[in-house]
């Protein structure tokens, strides 16, 4: 019975800092299959996991010092959340590896202890039915697996909820970029190559610059300031930022822009910024795919509304000028 | 959840309250306390502050709650939107 470490050495930290930016993010997946942390009997719980490095590493160092069996499911490196959507973290996979561990000769009690999040992938009516282990959702943070243990196996309501800090955003929004550059890269290059064709060098920099700065903001600022912006709508809180920027740009370039170009920038910017952070609503866990379809149905045609028009009036800016 | 709330009067959350039998899974496997149980059936006490996950939904033995479950993200939908139009194979996360 291979065993783990509950104690995460520098290389643990590292792999994270990485995975955090995208670097080599599937190079850790652990092997799928039922672990010894500590010296577990058969009277020892059953806690179930996926095999991303990060949610692993959570487990096994919130298990520091317990008996406990884990079980991790292949969930192909991706987290518990994320894999119970996709069904990876699911019904099929969790039976398939009760099975094949034999867990049922390993321990006498039938009860698995599965992470909150991972429900939207398993029924666990299902689970009893196909390999009689009952399923006790436990919490929803790792963290506080050992409360839970402590507490005779009962999750109280404080393990039930969901916390959403600025760190939390934070830590998200590295990979965030790192996702974003190719596209980033592709659109500031025509922005930047048109706006110096059309008005010299100087003018395609700050079209370059504007653009970039939009799209950060939305990706970055929108994310982090998401409790202070106003309104429910994710779109809404990411032209609000963009409109920050807006005025921000306006004012570092000194403000001497024409009133149509200047409109130009008030219009697309903050379409930028709002559709870069309507993206976001993918990092959340508390927005509603419903939502999101109506945010997008009636903002997406505003964006593009908005850039278009922009456009033509940075067009017909130069005709006048020219 | 910390004060974070998302549009309302838009979730497809529905609940058959005559199916129910109480067992209380839904309040179990609910990541924002959308459900109570009271008199022995599970109420929907929070509907707005579901996210359609469909835990509730699948860890129901009875089958008393739908919900259309999804991944919320923009990129997700735009990528289904135009698979349904069979414009691209649409591969995202």
């Amino acid at each position: 019975m291979p065993c783990i470490s509950s104690k995460l050495v520098y290389a643990d930290h590292l792999g994270t800092c990485k995975a955090r930016w995208g670097i080599g993010r599937m190079n850790y997946i652990v092997p799928p299959g039922l672990y010894a942390c500590g010296a577990p009997d058969s009277g020892s719980p059953v806690v179930v996991t996926a095999n991303y490095k990060m949610t692993y590493d959570a487990v096994r160092q919130a298990l520091a010092g317990r008996n406990v069996w884990v079980l991790v499911l292949e969930t192909f490196g991706i987290n518990v959340w994320c894999a119970a959507g996709k069904g990876t973290f699911g019904t099929e996979e969790l039976v398939r590896r009760v099975t094949s561990s034999e867990l049922a000769k390993v321990v006498t009690h039938r009860r698995l202890v599965l992470p909150i999040l991972g429900a939207p992938g398993v029924a666990a009516h299902e689970v009893t039915r196909r390999c009689g282990f009952t399923v006790s959702y436990a919490t929803i943070h790792a963290v506080d697996l050992p409360k839970y243990l402590d507490n005779g196996m009962v999750t109280t309501p404080a393990m039930r909820a969901l916390r959403f800090s600025w760190y939390d955003r934070l830590v998200l929004i590295p990979v965030e970029v790192v996702l974003e550059l190719k596209s980033l890269a592709v659109i500031s290059a025509v922005v930047l190559l048109a706006c110096a064709a059309a008005g010299g060098l100087p003018v395609g920099m700050a079209a370059f610059v504007a653009y970039v700065g939009a799209a950060l903001s939305g990706i970055v600022l929108g994310p982090l300031l998401l409790p202070w912006l106003p309104g429910k709508s994710f779109a809404l809180k990411g032209a609000v930022v963009g409109l920050l920027w807006t005025c921000c740009f306006l004012l570092l370039t000194g403000g001497h822009w024409t009133p149509l170009a200047t409109t130009a920038a008030f219009l697309i910017l903050p379409s930028v910024s709002a559709y870069h952070t309507l993206n976001f609503t993918g990092c959340t866990t508390f927005t509603s795919r419903s939502g999101v379809r109506k945010e997008m149905r009636f903002g997406l045609p505003v964006m593009g509304i908005s850039i278009v028009t922009g456009t033509l009036l940075l067009v017909l800016s130069r005709f006048i000028q020219g | 959840m910390d004060g974070f709330r998302y549009l309302n009067n838009v979730v497809t959350l529905a609940l058959d309250q005559p199916t129910c039998t109480g067992c209380g899974r839904c309040v179990e496997v609910c990541p924002h306390q959308v459900f109570i149980i009271a008199r022995g059936k599970a109420v929907l006490a929070d509907r707005d502050a579901c996210m359609e996950c469909g835990a509730c939904a699948l860890n129901c033995p009875v089958k008393a709650i739908t919900v259309d479950a999804g991944v919320g993200c923009a990129i997700g939908i735009i990528s289904e939107w135009l698979r349904e139009r069979k414009l691209s194979k649409g591969r995202y996360c």
